[in-house]
């Protein structure tokens, strides 16, 4: 039995605490009295993952088993989330693998011929084929790359039907294989609260004619939060579009949950609190951090990016959307979800290298403010951990470093946007359709491996909550110019931050330190 | 007796000022060069004769130090124009000074500005074709009649030159500075006139897009004939400094671009393609419609030729100096067009002295040296850009 999550409190005999900050880490000791949130112990895994693939799929909730909605001469697509899912990347063999193997006897046994594969990357980035191998694994690469497994083309408008508009008046337009499909399967991978369910069609295979309707300044200020779907703007938009979408063709869903088992072996220690660390957890701490600082910046990346997590799956659940993700929120409440007591004056998070946007590539200054303000502020249900007009204190070195290819649109965001406003309200009402449109961006999106023009507009919304919420927001070791630029402070230490912090919420502010990751969802009460 | 900064023959000289200037630490350098190293002396000489009827002796109240005397100075002006000049020369060709002889229709101690082309009028030779039709930055003849060659006063050993206390000068050459403009604005029209002429080069369409590479004298004074004389769109400027950033949106820039962002930022406002070739900078398939190249320098040039749109125009404002790449010349069929001095048959120079007076140029000459110090001058108009300053001149009063 796994323990549930817990609240800390900080007193005279709690160790230094683990800090993520980008690709290293620190232990740092806080103030006492500060409330440490962990999230419960990592759940165990499935033991026989096929097996519950297999018993998912046969007996799914709200509809037919699926050898039952498969016959010849159907179209099948057969869905699958992109590589922003999960975080870090899953040992291989990836669930997604297992799911889409079985689906796909299934359907051979059925005889059905008509079978394609995309990847729902809305406007990220194309997978390369390496990725997408790595996803679907060797045989299933080999029988249908490049003909008939692709990337989602958001901007193939000969390959998107627009279906009609929301009550709402929403566009919904999506990718139009799949939605002239006899059936879509979609596979999923629910890592945090906010993935999965309506969310998947809607925006893995949509088009920015139709994302543009909740990734948006306003809904996401009306998402509070976005991981806490019945009070989230977002979630109830994609309801909305899910219902039309399910109007026109059917679809399957299988949900995946995974543990907290975020890291592997070797670094065995971040996957624990930090008193129960034994001899080898600490050795093991001072040889990886040693490590870590020596290797070459180019090297230490590179090493970052290929470990791969040694989750276990801790729910498959497959049929009806509606029916199954809230059972795959369960699980994620399961293993995410720790109570809190009430909101504190100053937040404090360790950010850690990577988020949905830069796997196998860069963080830059404006996913670093994604993932801060956006993805860990918001790993909230009720109220944030921090008080309105507190203070957010992240982790992170915040480089001036871009992926050229991965994030052009980023580099002129960064370079040029944010030199004049760093209001996401201005900055969507002046720029956004223009980068949304910029031939250069769409070319680079559709044959590079380029994020959509747009797209560092919405990880500038994705915190334009908790830019609105917070009072001051100070990155502990972040590049001054970097941060001055988004319109926040950097401070060398937390003493210096508490101190800077103190102009905003005096000099006895109550603190809490989000433990993460592994993620934890705050229950704030 | 004439005291003047004197040029002389010295190849040793020459070369050591563009070898040490040709590093990047040395190009930091380059005022320190230019009055340490380069050929150049503080000296009496004997006061210039006139060399016939129609011409006057001047003496300078102002005299700038212009782009191109600096890149004679450090040694990278183009061996193409040494037989173009005569030695002995006395630099300097931006001068507002008075007369001291009296002329058809400018009366001796009259306040003057001089186009320092040495034409076939100054050189009392019948007129070539160019001069003819009013274009005489294109004289043929400068290299013959009765003065000794130099394509403009200040590169000429018969007619002395702005850097001194006393030149001579031809009445074709001279415009009477109207009397409420200032001196300091006055010396401004040489460089006004070059900017004039370099936008009326080719037809600037309505509405179309304009990049100035630079933001020194040529480059905000390009800006502004821009925009007091053609009906051009947008306008961006490069611009490296912080002060040449607020004059040219005083001028009417659209926006201000640091030269490492350039191609970005205008790729994003023209809606251009960006390319990366495996050697070189970054090129746009799209780009802007003209580019005025007022930096002189081989970068400068590099840049504007990937940044025109195909079929587009650039236009050689600054002096050049080295090669650069010009397969973009050839790929997007480009024009290139070179911008000498001023033309219009004097037409140029009265529109300066008007913009003088009208635009907003205050400050613009921000400091000025007496000759005795001019290693100082030479070094702050080296780095004039970095020290905030536009121009800088000698006061040949003090």
């Amino acid at each position: 039995m796994s323990r549930p999550g817990f609240v800390l409190d900080v007193d005279e005999r709690t160790p230094p605490l683990i800090m993520h900050q980008g690709e290293s880490f620190r232990l740092e000791r806080l103030p006492l009295g500060s409330k440490v949130i962990y999230p419960p112990d990592s759940l165990p895994g499935i033991r026989d993952v096929d097996a519950e693939i297999r018993h998912a799929l046969l007996h799914p909730h709200g509809t037919e088993p699926l050898p039952e909605l498969l016959r010849s001469g159907m179209r099948l697509t057969i869905v699958f989330d992109d590589l922003s899912l999960p975080l870090p990347q899953m040992q291989t063999p990836d669930v997604r693998q297992r799911i889409i193997e079985q689906v796909l006897e299934m359907a051979a046994a059925k005889g059905v011929d008509d079978v394609e594969l995309i990847a729902a990357n809305a406007l990220h980035r194309r997978m390369t084929p390496a990725e997408l191998r790595r996803t679907v694994g060797d045989r299933v690469f080999h029988a249908f790359f490049p003909e008939h497994l692709k990337n989602h083309d958001a901007e193939d408008h000969d390959n998107l039907l627009h279906m009609g508009k929301t009550r709402h008046g929403e566009d919904v337009e999506i990718n139009r294989r799949a939605a002239e499909s006899d059936l879509i399967v979609y596979v999923n991978i629910t890592l945090t609260a906010m993935s999965g369910g309506a969310k998947s069609v809607s925006v893995g295979l949509a088009s920015y004619r139709s994302l543009k309707h909740h990734h948006n300044v306003h809904t996401l200020r009306h998402s509070n939060s976005f991981n806490d779907p019945p009070n989230s703007a977002m979630h109830h938009s994609y309801e909305r579009m899910k219902g039309l979408i399910d109007e026109h063709v059917k679809v399957f869903t299988i949900e995946t949950t995974l543990n907290n088992d975020t890291f592997p072996s070797s670094m065995g220690f971040l996957n624990k609190r930090e008193w129960e660390w034994n001899v080898r957890d600490q050795a093991s701490y001072l040889a990886v951090k040693r490590a870590n600082e020596m290797l070459p910046q180019k090297t230490r990346r590179r090493i970052w990016q290929s470990t791969a997590a040694p989750y276990g799956v801790t729910g498959v659940h497959a049929g009806l959307q509606s029916e199954v993700h809230p059972l795959t929120l369960q699980n994620v409440h399961r293993q995410q979800l720790t109570e809190v007591n009430g909101q504190s004056d100053i937040a404090i998070w360790g950010l850690p290298y990577i988020c949905p946007y830069n796997v196998n590539s860069v963080m830059n200054p404006i996913l670093v403010m994604s993932l801060g303000l956006g993805y860990f502020f918001n790993l909230y249900k009720n109220r944030p951990i921090v008080r309105q007009g507190g203070v957010a204190i992240f982790y992170h070195p915040v480089p001036n470093e871009f992926h050229p290819v991965h994030h052009p649109s980023y580099i002129d965001f960064f370079e040029e946007i944010l030199t004049e406003s760093t209001d996401p309200v201005l900055l969507e009402t002046k720029y956004e359709e223009q980068f949304a449109t910029d031939p250069w961006y769409i070319q680079l999106y559709r044959n590079s491996y380029a994020y959509h023009g747009v797209h560092p507009f919405y990880m500038w919304y994705w915190g334009a909550h908790a830019m609105q919420h917070l009072g001051d927001v100070i990155f502990v070791g972040g590049n001054r110019k970097t941060t001055t630029r988004m319109g926040f402070r950097a401070a060398s230490t937390l003493a210096d931050a508490l101190e800077m912090a103190k102009d905003t919420v005096g000099s006895s502010p109550s603190i809490s330190y989000q433990h993460a990751p592994p993620l934890a969802l705050a229950d704030v009460r | 007796m004439i005291l003047s900064l004197e040029y002389h023959r010295s190849p040793s000289r020459f070369v050591a000022a563009r070898g040490l200037t040709s590093t990047r630490v040395g190009s930091r350098l380059s005022g320190m060069v230019a009055g340490n190293v380069a050929p150049l002396r503080l000296v009496n000489r004997q006061a210039q004769e006139l060399p016939g009827d129609g011409w006057t002796r001047v003496t300078p109240i102002l005299s700038g130090i212009c782009g191109s005397d600096l890149s004679l100075l450090t040694g990278h002006s183009s061996p193409y124009l040494s037989p173009m000049t005569s030695m002995p020369f006395v630099p300097g060709h931006e001068i507002v000074g008075r007369t001291m002889d009296d002329l058809p229709g400018i009366p001796k101690g009259s306040r003057v500005v001089m186009d320092p082309v040495l034409s076939c009028a100054v050189r009392g030779m019948e007129p070539c074709r160019w001069c003819a039709s009013g274009h005489q930055s294109r004289c043929d003849h400068i290299t013959a009649g009765r003065i000794s060659a130099g394509i403009q006063t200040g590169t000429c050993a018969d007619t002395g030159g702005g850097w001194s206390r006393q030149l001579v000068a031809h009445a074709s050459q001279l415009h009477v500075v109207p009397e409420d403009l200032p001196d300091e604005r006055a010396v401004l029209a040489e460089p006004l006139a070059c900017a004039i002429h370099s936008v009326r080069r080719m037809p600037i369409e309505p509405g179309s897009t304009a990049v100035v590479i630079g933001a020194g004298t040529v480059g905000l004074l390009t800006l502004l004939a821009l925009r007091e004389l053609t009906e051009v769109g947008a306008v961006y400027v490069i611009a490296k400094h912080g002060h040449q950033k607020e004059k040219a949106k005083a001028l009417g820039a659209t926006a201000v671009i640091e030269p490492r962002k350039a191609v970005r930022a205008l790729r994003r406002v023209t809606t251009a393609r960006m390319h990366t070739p495996e050697m070189g900078a970054d090129f746009l398939l799209g780009g802007v419609d003209t580019v005025f190249e007022c930096t002189g320098g081989a970068s400068g040039l590099d840049t504007s030729l990937r940044l025109a749109r195909a079929g587009g125009t650039v236009v050689m404002s600054g002096m050049p100096s080295g090669g650069v790449d010009l397969t973009p010349l050839w790929f997007r069929e480009l024009e290139l067009v070179g911008a000498y001095c001023s033309g219009a048959d004097g037409a140029d120079f009265a529109d300066a002295l008007r913009l003088a007076g009208s635009a907003p140029l205050d400050g613009y000459v921000g400091t000025t040296y007496p000759l005795a110090r001019w290693r100082e001058a030479l070094n702050h108009a080296s780095d004039s850009g970095r020290l905030g300053t536009v121009k800088v001149a000698f006061d040949l009063a003090r």
